[in-house]
């Protein structure tokens, strides 16, 4: 890959961030380019933010995906859509979305407005990227949408030259016995 | 799966994909490491963890976590003495504890060889400062190397520890967080098992190891003199590197994660400094940084957080008569938070202003609201927090102490208003109940923190008669790193031990008023609160639950497929709006929608039902619907 390629994760603690962004780095480490990252977990508790770097390519050096700089952005709640896309998109990114809602306290007291759809498609737009929305799963536990959202990037091709079956490889280093067997499941589903 | 203790016992050379944590463990297997120690403290316990993932029956090294970082390092220490090579890991602020013992090291001669693994924390992600240990290395005449990825975690470590064994003599290996979690896939030399020699080999005649007035000179003569040899050591000096070819006029001397972000910053940069790179930051290899210093007309110091390195090599262009441009630090921005590559980049700028052609892409300014760290959904800390807030004026004083429970002080409890450190809070609010007879002051403390630096405040408290009302927010468990046990759970690293229970301990150090209560009985909480605070001397009240983010995981694990959710809903019938439950009690699971509307987020609500009690018109009901 020539350029390199930057991601950055986002969402909240108890969405299984840590393991959508470790099967990333291992998938995009079976389709064969170098890759690193970092979680960024701080005092994340259940219910705080959380993030994840990955750095595809030679030239990446920091774990660290700088500020404007992520050709993909993912999110998996909707004010963390609007924050990490504003953050970090670079110019023509994409940012690809869970459409969950866990609000913020201030918004909770009345203190913030809630973010809307609206909110994030401005996000992508801003950067002259674009927004891809991914709606939950009505029949899939919260806890596993992290690999609905796996599927989703695999299946949009939307990290050059990583395919699904690098996907399954990677959830079969992380996952065993019947949380594989999900997981699996809800690619074969894409 | 992957069996991550399989893999890190490999016998062969291979490569994985790991975090720096975890690299350092495959490090101590390979170096022969006998004996680990250590206090759980954000960005180490992940060390943990992979040792953990390596079964008891094959772990070539003896692990606890001790009761706090100073006896953790004593721990490791003695075994050390006993010629056992030794690590001892924890996070930044852990070597203010252990400073009392961890300063005395380099004067003693250690046969086993002792790697003091620190986690400093530099943009302050998970601590209560950024505070720059190298300090603690000139302070104590002790050889510190500094990674900047997870593959460097692993090759240094090795370098300490011969350097260690080879001298006899602890050495730091000093990771910060983004080399503690930074992931990549890590070139791992083969492991062959050295059969264990258990002879308890300390030999009090073989050194000095009772230093005490006059008998301290000739051991800190002997750390000086074993630091200046180590300044010209070989194999120290093969972890640092020059990159570039010399022909550059511009220099920059870096260490650490902040040389990584170099690169990056460097990748936009116009005509590329030559970078010395230093592995071993302390003693400072004077011979390469003055050959570097000589062979360039500029030269950027840029070192993460404190100007450490800048003076020394100030100092050796004078003596030498150099007279190179030395850019050290060009304000307080330069002093503070996390090299990361933008920060690196507009320090580069600054230096050199015709560095960079383009200005660097931005963030654009928030919009979203933040999610500050939270109290998570059932915590006992909460339904604590909101009672004891009742029973209080505003204008008494809350004193916090480090755990899950300092984020009390956040908004909406405002519970706990000053802290310090592990253990402070007794001693800290003894201090402001002094000549105060008009507020009330209560302060706080988690179950591990009391067993850490928690006693002797308690200990004082009693003995100097102070006037105040201590909480312990008992959770059975260190919560906030992870979850591990410590003396009060029943359960040590290696099995079950005996439960040092908080009210024995409480009632052995002389505590006379003392009252339990579990921590969801917020009607009991209240009126213990009034009564504990209305009486005079030192009171004790236990508001005891256990941690649900734990008990949770842990009761879904045993039922398996069996698992059924509980959580609550709000009756929409009864709500009046009056959002004490989001307002007061604070738990995230509850959202506001249009018109003040409360619903559940299923997500999130784990059923434990202690909100059911704050709400004034009994809308929280059980939600029978729950499963999934």
């Amino acid at each position: 890959m020539s350029g390199g390629f930057d991601i950055y994760v986002a969402g909240v603690g108890g969405q299984g961030i840590g393991l959508l962004s470790e099967a990333l780095i291992r998938a995009v480490d079976y389709a064969g380019y170098v890759v690193k990252g970092c979680d960024t977990h701080g005092l994340a508790q259940r219910g705080g933010s959380v993030s994840s770097h990955i750095r595809i390519g030679a030239e990446a050096h920091s774990p660290l995906v700088s500020e404007g700089r992520a050709d993909l952005v993912v999110a998996l709640e909707r004010h963390e859509a609007v924050s990490a896309g504003r953050a970090y998109l670079r110019e023509g990114g994409t940012l690809l979305w869970l459409d969950s809602t866990w609000q913020p306290l201030a918004v909770r007291l009345g203190g913030a407005r809630s973010a809307e759809v609206a909110d994030v498609e401005e996000a992508a737009s801003l950067r002259g990227g674009r927004a891809a929305r991914v709606a939950p799963v009505a029949a899939v536990d919260p806890r596993s949408h992290n690999v609905v959202v796996l599927a989703e990037i695999c299946a949009l091709g939307l990290v050059p030259g990583l395919r699904l079956e690098h996907a399954r490889s990677a959830l079969a280093d992380l996952l065993g016995g019947a949380a594989l067997a999900s997981s699996l499941a809800l690619l074969a589903d894409r | 799966m992957k069996d991550l203790g399989a893999t890190l016992l490999g016998k062969e050379a291979f490569s994985e994909i790991v975090i720096g944590d975890t690299a350092v463990v495959r490090a101590m297997l390979e170096s022969g490491v006998r004996s680990v120690t250590s206090y759980p403290g954000s960005p180490t316990p992940e060390i943990a963890d992979a040792i953990r993932a390596i079964p008891a029956s094959s772990r070539p090294f003896r692990f606890e976590f001790s009761v706090n970082e100073k006896v953790a390092t004593e721990v490791a220490f003695g075994s050390a003495l006993n010629g056992h090579l030794s690590v001892v890991f924890f996070k930044s602020v852990g070597l203010n504890v252990a400073a009392d013992s961890f300063v005395q090291l380099p004067l003693m001669d250690i046969p086993g060889g002792m790697v003091v693994v620190l986690g400093d924390d530099p943009g302050a992600n998970s601590s209560q400062n950024e505070q720059d240990n190298r300090h603690y290395a000139r302070m104590s005449y002790m050889p510190l190397f500094e990674p900047a990825s997870a593959a460097e975690a692993y090759s240094m470590f090795k370098a300490a520890a011969g350097l260690a064994s080879r001298r006899r003599m602890a050495v730091i290996l000093r990771l910060t967080t983004h080399v503690c979690h930074a992931k990549e896939r890590v070139a791992f030399g083969p492991y062959a098992p050295a059969p264990f020699d258990p002879t308890p080999r300390f030999d009090p005649d073989s050194g000095n190891y009772v230093p005490l007035a006059s008998s301290v000179f000739p051991l800190k003569r002997r750390a000086l003199e074993r630091l200046a040899a180590i300044a010209s050591d070989p194999e120290a000096l093969a972890t640092n590197r020059l990159e570039g070819r010399g022909g550059s006029r511009r220099g920059v001397i870096v260490a650490g994660a902040a040389y990584l972000s170099l690169m990056d910053a460097l990748e936009d940069a116009g005509p590329r400094p030559d970078v010395l790179k230093l592995g071993m930051v302390h003693p400072l290899p004077a011979g390469q940084v003055l050959e570097f210093l000589a062979s360039h007309d500029e030269v950027k110091v840029l070192e993460e957080l404190d100007p450490v390195l800048e003076p020394d090599i100030k100092a050796l262009a004078y003596d030498a008569g150099l007279r190179t441009r030395i850019i050290g630090k060009r304000d307080i921005d330069e002093r503070m938070g996390e090299y990361v590559p933008s920060k690196v980049r507009d320090i580069l700028g600054s230096a050199w202003p015709d560095m960079f052609d383009s200005p660097r892409p931005s963030a654009l300014p928030a919009v979203a609201s933040p999610r500050p760290p939270q109290l998570c959904p059932g915590c006992g800390h909460r339904s604590a927090f909101y009672a004891i807030k009742k029973a209080l004026s505003g204008d008494d004083i809350t004193v916090a102490d480090i755990g899950c429970h300092t984020l009390g002080s956040f908004p909406p409890y405002g519970m706990g208003r000053v802290l310090l450190s592990m253990g402070h809070s007794t001693a800290t609010a003894s201090g402001l109940a002094l000549f105060n007879g008009s507020r009330k002051v209560v302060c706080f403390i988690g179950d591990s923190t009391l067993f850490h630096a928690g006693l002797p405040g308690i200990a004082n408290a009693v003995y100097n008669a102070h006037e105040l009302t201590l909480v312990v927010m008992e959770n059975g468990t260190t919560a906030m790193t992870g979850h591990q046990d410590h003396p009060g759970t029943g359960k040590s690293f290696n099995g079950d031990s005996p439960r040092l229970s908080v009210r024995a301990a409480l009632e052995g150090l002389g505590v006379a008023n003392i009252r339990e209560v579990d921590a969801y009985q917020q009607a009991k909480l209240i009126e213990a609160m009034r009564a504990a605070t209305s009486e005079p001397g030192f009171k004790v009240v236990i508001a005891r639950h256990p941690c649900m983010l734990k008990f949770t995981r842990e009761a879904r694990r045993r039922a398996g497929p069996a698992w059924r959710a509980k959580r609550v809903r709000v009756d929409q019938a009864s709500c009046t709006r009056n959002l004490e439950c989001v307002g007061r009690f604070g738990c995230p699971s509850f959202q506001v929608g249009e018109g003040g509307a409360i619903s559940v987020n299923a997500d999130l609500c784990i059923g434990d039902g202690s909100c059911r009690q704050t709400c004034p018109s009994g809308a929280i009901v059980e939600d029978l619907g729950g499963e999934r």
